[in-house]
């Protein structure tokens, strides 16, 4: 029989790409902008990354530089966004694609190198998938147990509001969107660095877009978004982990599980949209939408 | 004058200038569309350094362009079409998935001419042209046979199509062979290239207990994590060479250069009929990537005996007695297996316990 531990360990490192990539995009989101630039920034952090580590033969120095990267271009986004005030959707998309041209291009010279490999950490789990973990409970207890969790989350619910209480609205979203694509970089390093050892044009094959999934599958919440990753990411292992072991798996139905899952969920917070707004969470009032300051 | 005749005049004017200096030498055009990026480091790449094989043996008698990343399906119909207006007297389209495409355009385009890789679909104007992946799989799964020391294979497919089954079944039999005891486990992935998803299919596969990874996708994932775990792999489209000596022990390399040189040739000098062409070792259009040292001498030497004995034309991967997973018989003793029942395979010989998701 297959040991469930072993699932659950193919589970985390399966599911701390999204998981990060996830977590910077909660926080992004309740800060009121909705990026949809995850994978650009995603697939930038993997080919930084796996650049410097390449270069210096220190991973950990590679996700430090990845997280730089993601974070520097999410800075296009929050030009785009906070300064010219552009579409959100748009030019979310719009680094998506530049995200995926500007690696491919800069990334022709890492082709066909190896990183070096991953010093395995406490209990044989990479350190990256620990500090993954650690970052749940850390940006749960940011968002609900600080004031400038609270000025964050004031921002994304009504950001007119905030703004009319003094807070800088525009500083407080560069900021949620810097930290976003800095999560998103790791997460796209991860992939780069700790998963393939190698560089290849296109290799988050589509992961942003399943952060995005799981953030809304979260109910924009820490734990949720945990759950989510868990999720997407555990349903991937078993169904490769039952074929594996020679069951006859239904693999496009598995497949489907975690999509229909977040329907389900959006279903259920439209329902009782009360209840799940007192339990901290449902969609930020403001997400989405650019603010000018018109006093 | 009115904008529209002086418009009109300009550019034919424009014309008139532009056509004797093209009929002078006018290159043949030819386009390709792949289905990766040119960077994927395997199965797009091989076939972009045939494109590159072909600009270095005819110079400027032809012109090559190249439109990467084509989603198979509705999109590759417009870039297909886009190639034919831009001029493209030849077309080659290289993955299954652009078969209805190509056939569509093809017809809106009859002196154009196109390529299409791995499809059985043909027409006047459109060829059919596919490797004998499956004779690299039968030296694979003999080193795999001899190498494994758990007496557990894994085998990562892509989708179950014909010409990935046949490279289960090739590497199967001659692992089995070698090392009678040998078991084949097997998962699908459902892509060509993920590398996520690739590597946790072969984390999958070594917490079952295998020690060996052949795979039908195209990143350098799974080798990663053979190496991690202490287990073999194998390169897979391209050399994969960053990960010799250990764990890519050798590789099954994708080698289009010959048959683009000679196709774009026999459209030079006039000779291009459509057709169906399947060549292997021989031919050299499937290769065997270097066997290294992390393979014993007694086995290289018999894996590149089978190689050789292959590509001379003297032995064929599937010779009888066969008979398929549910016991019936599929050839007899001493028969080879017809083609026709290659490119339609849709089972796995017997002794694979895996069932082919339908």
């Amino acid at each position: 029989m297959i040991d469930p531990l072993s699932i659950f360990l193919l589970l985390l490192s399966a599911s701390t790409p999204i998981l990060f990539a996830a977590l910077g995009e909660l926080v992004a989101e309740r800060a009121g902008i909705l990026n949809l630039g995850v994978e650009g920034m995603m697939i930038a952090g993997a080919l930084a990354g796996f650049a410097a580590a390449y270069a210096t033969g220190n991973p950990f120095l590679g996700f430090l530089v990845a997280a730089l990267a993601g974070a520097a271009i999410s800075l296009l986004y929050t030009v785009l966004t906070q300064l010219f005030l552009a579409n959100q959707v748009a030019s979310g998309l719009a680094l998506t694609l530049f995200g995926l041209g500007l690696a491919a291009m800069f990334g022709k010279p890492f082709e066909g190198v190896k990183a070096p490999p991953m010093p395995i950490g406490p209990l044989g789990i990479n350190w990256i998938v620990w500090l993954g973990l650690a970052m749940v409970p850390a940006i749960w207890w940011f968002m609900n147990r600080t004031r400038r969790g609270l000025i964050l989350r004031a921002v994304g619910e009504n950001h007119d509001a905030a703004h009319a209480l003094g807070y800088d609205v525009r500083a407080t979203r560069a900021a949620a969107i810097a930290f976003g694509g800095a999560m998103a970089g790791v997460g796209g390093a991860f992939i780069s660095i700790a998963t393939v050892l190698q560089w290849t044009e296109g290799m988050t094959a589509g992961a942003g877009w399943i952060a995005l999934a799981i953030v809304v599958f979260s109910n924009w919440t820490a734990f949720g978004v945990l759950a989510g990753a868990w999720l997407f990411g555990g349903v991937t292992v078993l169904q490769l982990r039952l074929q594996a072991a020679g069951v006859n798996v239904p693999v496009q139905l598995l497949s489907m599980a975690p999509y229909l899952a977040t329907i389900i969920v959006l279903v259920m917070i439209s329902a009782r949209q009360k209840y799940s707004r007192k339990a901290g969470g449902a969609a930020p009032g403001s997400l989405g939408n650019n603010f000018h300051a018109l006093r | 004058m009115l904008r529209r005749t002086l418009l009109a005049s300009a550019s034919a004017i424009l014309m008139a200038m532009a056509v004797p200096a093209m009929a002078q030498d006018e290159p043949l055009k030819i386009g390709f569309i792949y289905v990766g990026p040119v960077g994927d480091g395997g199965w797009t790449f091989q076939h972009d350094q045939a494109r590159l094989a072909v600009e270095a043996e005819y110079g400027d008698r032809v012109e090559t362009t190249f439109i990467e990343s084509v989603p198979e399906g509705a999109d590759a119909e417009r870039a297909l079409t886009q190639l034919a207006l831009a001029g493209n007297k030849l077309i080659f389209a290289t993955s299954f998935g652009f078969m209805d495409p190509v056939m569509n355009v093809a017809a809106k385009f009859p002196d154009v001419k196109f390529e299409h890789a791995t499809g059985y679909k043909q027409a006047e104007n459109v060829a059919t042209y596919d490797a004998r992946f499956y004779e690299g799989r039968a030296v694979m799964g003999t080193i795999a046979g001899r190498m494994t020391k758990s007496n557990k294979i894994g085998y990562i497919g892509s989708f179950p199509i014909p010409e990935v089954i046949q490279g289960i079944n090739s590497s199967f039999i001659h692992a089995r062979k070698v090392n009678p005891e040998v078991e084949m486990k097997v998962v699908w992935a459902y892509s060509w290239f993920d590398p996520a998803k690739e590597a946790d299919a072969a984390s999958a596969l070594l917490a079952e207990g295998v020690d060996v990874i052949l795979q039908h996708t195209d990143s350098t994932a799974p080798l990663a994590k053979a190496q991690e775990a202490g287990a073999i792999g194998f390169g897979q489209a391209s050399d994969m060479a960053a990960f010799s000596p250990n764990p890519r022990v050798s590789s099954i390399i994708d080698e289009w250069s010959p048959y683009y040189i000679k196709r774009v040739g026999q459209v030079l000098d006039g000779t291009w009929e459509s057709g169906a062409s399947w060549a292997g070792i021989g031919e050299g259009e499937v290769v065997i990537g270097d066997i290294t040292d992390a393979v014993p001498a007694e086995v290289k030497a018999e894996a590149e005996a089978l190689r050789d004995a292959i590509g001379a034309g003297e032995y064929h991967p599937f010779t009888g007695p066969l008979n398929k997973a549910d016991g019936a018989e599929w050839l007899a003793e001493g028969e080879t297996a017809p083609d026709s029942d290659l490119q339609s395979m849709n089972f796995f010989v017997e002794g694979i316990t895996a069932q082919i998701p339908q």
